[in-house]
């Protein structure tokens, strides 16, 4: 005997974008949406996130994690949005199906209106950076530590290096310190920080932790637990420089090497993915290549301040609201192509009647650059930035006006 | 007093355990490890070979055979994965194929079934990504492929189920012979009395021999290092794509695993550390380069984990099973296809144990069968369903990579034989085995160990001994 329901807007994860597109469709006008959470409670990574800096853009304020997201948890008890918590969803067909499981009803099918991915991301693990060396305990994400230091209580490590200069490192290097660890260094492969300006200043130079750009770790060292690891230069093409080899003593390697939006369901209802960002190609209500089917947050692409999660979820959340209510997404066709020095954009396909902010990311620093918009030889947009760094997630609005006179096509952006 | 003792947890003294205990015999494992299978068992190909590979009349050859034969039984028994794959042995030159035309002629003459010899484009027809440099390959159909540790974990639960006895981290150091009883000892001071002693203790089974006097052998690790990929790459291959072998070993392979990732590797580098299992940046740059050569298109960027096996090879070049002393086996040098022969030599063991005059009789009460830890995954929703309204626990997810409930993680907490550690839990459910490499669920598997062990949370280890996954509580070091 299947077990099956009917929902109208079903929304996968209640992190985040998750509570934000499910009061946007809600707001739209369908109240029958329902949240799918894996976790024990709304709130998603943010409920490990106990650092202040969240909202600013979306509340004028500096709140925690657990804070912001609990700003929208209320609103969906508000609304009386439905949610089931220690839900997991095992599978989503391309015809709007949503396989799940829980506790209280076993394995569950829902039949969807529209569904919103909002799955977030996850770690990128020790497995596949290659480190040479030992297995011994002691290597973990700056994720998992996270959770260990702040939701359990435990302190996974004292002695610590951090690989990789992410927002997650950056904060975790902040927060073991607090804890009373040693924070040796932060090793980053690469020339320039992968995390915010604002976490470089606040969570290592304010505690003199060292930033180490241009250096990796080439070896982990351990039998039971990690007792050291080694580190050395790296050239411009990231290879390790012979001789600049040098041995850490460390109980414990943090590892923040970059997050990887979570896809696997959205790899299996067949949904055409954008290999850069990890995500799925999106239009600018964030519909995928599979009608009825949007994204938004981290699972689409990974952003830098939820504030900008939360505003596409809700673009996303409206988006559903009016597929399930018949509206139709006229002229879906002018796609965007980049240049490699921008790396991505999201939305990858925009609509010429609406006022469109495309985000997107670079591919290295630059300095006194415009972002330039063309279509075919007509110049459309052109911003001057003074600072751009792959970090940092940058935007740029272009008016329904700008792209009157434009029928389908391809629009070039470019740094120049 | 037991009947047995067998030194080594591995897939090799599991196997004998669990042959031994059918015929009635009391045993005792005795394991330096806090797991089973923590040897050459935990880190190695995962084929059942087909058999053309060892030399004719070789114990390696005959044991590789009958197990061969076996293996499928003894997996449907004990509830272990096993594939029928094939093999492919590929080569790139008129050398090499002269290599697979003395494969083709030993291995009819050990008596493998259904070998043929192919050209590159015959090859390429049964296995789509074959490199395009490959000119000529040998195809096995018998080759199969296991989950190595996975078999050995069965083997001693099901031994276990039937009386058998484990001691881990028991680790052996003197043994005893005074009329006709072994003392073993371990170097925490226990000991165990027991009249016949099974020396399974794999790279260190020369340091085991030794301490009864025999010298008449001697193991060197050969170092292996493996590269895991994702799932996702599941269907790059089909066969096990093997090279030419040469002195060192079957070379590195493509394969399937019977989980559905790819297996690529092993290095054979021989060194003196027996505990040393890093793996190396050349090693992976290696294993790497040779792979793309055998098979076109591998996604290296889905890497989930690297690792390192050590096997043991005997000074001989044989398996050497052979009894020193009075009541004592060595089972020495059991390198590639050990595993394939691992139910052949528990038989072969068993019938040396008869010719010394053990008392052997097959039980009556004997359950060769055992449930599998991953049966919950292979029931049909209904049945889920029913399993759910009764252990609520089978429908919390707590690996989301490889789908693993709370349910399947407690039950395997409690099954024979117990892990007592995180990597205990991976290898019997794969929860942290996914491509998140337990970044989410750690926390909550140290949760569940905890609770069952009765253990505070500080004190659940990666993989036992002094592992700690943490080291106090928050606010102690301030």
């Amino acid at each position: 005997m299947m077990n099956y329901m009917d929902v109208k807007i079903v929304i996968i994860g209640g992190g985040p974008a998750g509570m934000a597109a499910a009061i946007s469709a809600y707001e739209s006008g369908v109240k029958d949406v329902l949240i799918l959470e894996r976790e024990e409670a709304l709130g998603g990574i943010l409920r490990q996130c106990i650092h202040n800096g969240f909202g600013l853009h979306t509340f004028g304020e500096e709140l925690t994690g657990p804070e912001y997201a609990y700003r929208y948890e209320k609103r969906v008890k508000e609304l009386r949005i439905p949610y089931m918590l220690n839900t997991t969803v095992v599978e989503l067909t391309s015809d709007r199906e949503v396989v799940a499981m829980n506790s209280e009803r076993g394995i569950f099918h829902i039949r969807a209106g529209a569904v919103v991915l909002a799955m977030g991301c996850r770690e990128r693990p020790k497995g596949a950076l290659g480190i040479a060396g030992n297995r011994p305990a002691g290597i973990y994400t700056a994720g998992t530590a996270q959770k260990f230091v702040n939701m359990k209580g435990y302190m996974p490590g004292k002695e610590v290096v951090i690989l990789g200069s992410g927002d997650i490192g950056l904060i975790m290097a902040r927060r073991m310190t607090l804890e009373g660890a040693h924070v040796k260094a932060v090793c980053e492969i690469m020339p320039y920080s992968g995390g915010l300006a604002r976490n470089i200043e606040q969570c290592l130079n304010d505690y003199s932790i060292p930033l180490r750009l241009s250096h990796t770790v080439v070896e982990i060292h351990g039998k039971d637990r990690v007792t050291g690891v080694t580190v050395a230069a790296v050239d411009e093409s990231r290879r390790v420089i012979p001789g600049t080899e040098e041995y850490i003593e460390c109980d414990t390697l943090l590892l923040s090497c970059g997050l990887i939006p979570e896809n696997e369901l959205t790899a299996g209802a067949g949904i055409e993915m954008d290999r850069v960002t990890g995500g799925a190609v999106v239009d600018a209500g964030r519909e995928t290549s599979v009608e009825g089917i949007f994204a938004c947050g981290n699972v689409l692409h990974v952003h830098d301040l939820v504030d900008f999660v939360s505003d596409e979820a809700r673009e996303a959340g409206a988006s559903a609201s009016r597929y399930v209510n018949g509206g139709s997404d006229s002229d879906r066709e002018i796609k965007i192509k980049v240049d490699g020095k921008i790396r991505y954009t999201v939305p990858h396909i925009i609509r010429k009647a609406e006022d469109t902010t495309v985000y997107f990311r670079v591919s290295g620093v630059f300095e006194n650059k415009r972002i330039v918009v063309r279509y075919g030889d007509e110049e459309i947009l052109s911003k001057k930035r003074i600072k751009m760094a792959p970090g940092e997630m940058e935007s740029v609005k272009i008016g329904a006006d700008a792209l009157k006179n434009i029928d389908g096509g391809v629009l070039e952006f470019s740094v120049e | 007093m037991f009947d047995v003792a067998i030194i080594g947890a591995g897939v090799v003294g599991g196997m004998v355990a669990r042959e031994l205990t059918r015929y009635g015999l009391d045993v005792v494992l005795l394991e330096k490890e806090s797991d089973v299978a923590m040897g050459a068992t935990r880190a190695n190909s995962g084929i059942v070979h087909a058999g053309f590979d060892a030399k004719e009349g070789t114990l390696k050859a005959r044991m590789n055979l009958r197990g061969s034969e076996m293996m499928e039984e003894v997996c449907r028994e004990l509830g272990v994965k096993y594939r029928r794959n094939g093999s492919i042995v590929v080569g790139f030159d008129g050398e090499d194929e002269k290599t697979l035309r003395q494969l083709l002629a030993r291995g009819e003459k050990n008596g493998v079934k259904g070998l043929r010899l192919l050209t590159g484009d015959e090859a390429r027809a049964i296995e789509v990504n074959l490199g395009e440099g490959v000119s000529c390959a040998l195809h096995a159909p018998t080759g199969a492929i296991v989950c190595p540790y996975e078999l050995c974990m069965a083997a001693v639960g099901n031994a276990m189920d039937n009386g058998a006895e484990l001691k881990l981290e028991f680790n052996v150091c003197k043994i005893d012979y005074t009329d006709g009883v072994y003392t073993v000892k371990s170097s925490d001071g226990e000991q165990v009395e027991a009249r016949y002693v099974i020396n399974s203790a794999g790279i260190f089974s020369d340091d085991i021999a030794r301490m009864i006097g025999d010298t008449s052998f001697s193991i060197r690790a050969r170092r292996g290092e493996y590269i895991l990929l994702d799932r996702a790459c599941e269907g790059l291959v089909d066969h096990t794509v093997f090279r030419c072998p040469t002195a060192m070993g079957k070379g590195v392979l493509v394969s399937p695993t019977v989980d559905g990732n790819i297996l690529i590797g092993p290095t054979a580098e021989d060194i003196d550390d027996k505990n040393d299992r890093k793996t190396t940046t050349r090693g992976m740059a290696n294993v790497r380069k040779l792979a793309a050569e055998q098979v076109r298109g591998i996604d290296f960027s889905k890497t989930i984990t690297s690792f390192t096996g050590l096997r043991s090879t005997g000074s001989t070049g044989d398996f050497i099973i052979a009894s020193p002393r009075d009541n004592f086996i060595n089972l020495g040098g059991i390198e590639s296809p050990g595993l394939t022969s691992a139910p052949a030599i528990a038989e072969y063991v068993r019938e040396m144990l008869a010719d010394m005059g053990a008392d052997l009789s097959l039980r009556d009460d004997f359950d060769p069968n055992r449930r599998p830890l991953h049966y919950f995954k292979e029931l049909s929703e209904d049945e889920k369903n029913e399993m759910i309204a009764k252990n609520p626990e089978y429908a919390h997810v707590i690996c989301r990579c490889e789908r693993v409930s709370e349910g399947e993680i407690l039950e395997a907490i409690r099954t024979n034989p117990r892990p007592i550690s995180v990597d205990g839990v991976k290898r019997r459910t794969r929860a942290t085995m996914g491509r998140c490499q337990g970044g989410f669920c750690t926390p909550y598997i140290v949760e569940l160990l905890a609770a069952e062990m009765n253990i505070p949370y500080e004190k659940v280890t990666k993989s036992g001994g002094k592992s700690y996954i943490n080291l106090s509580k928050t606010k102690e070091g301030i």
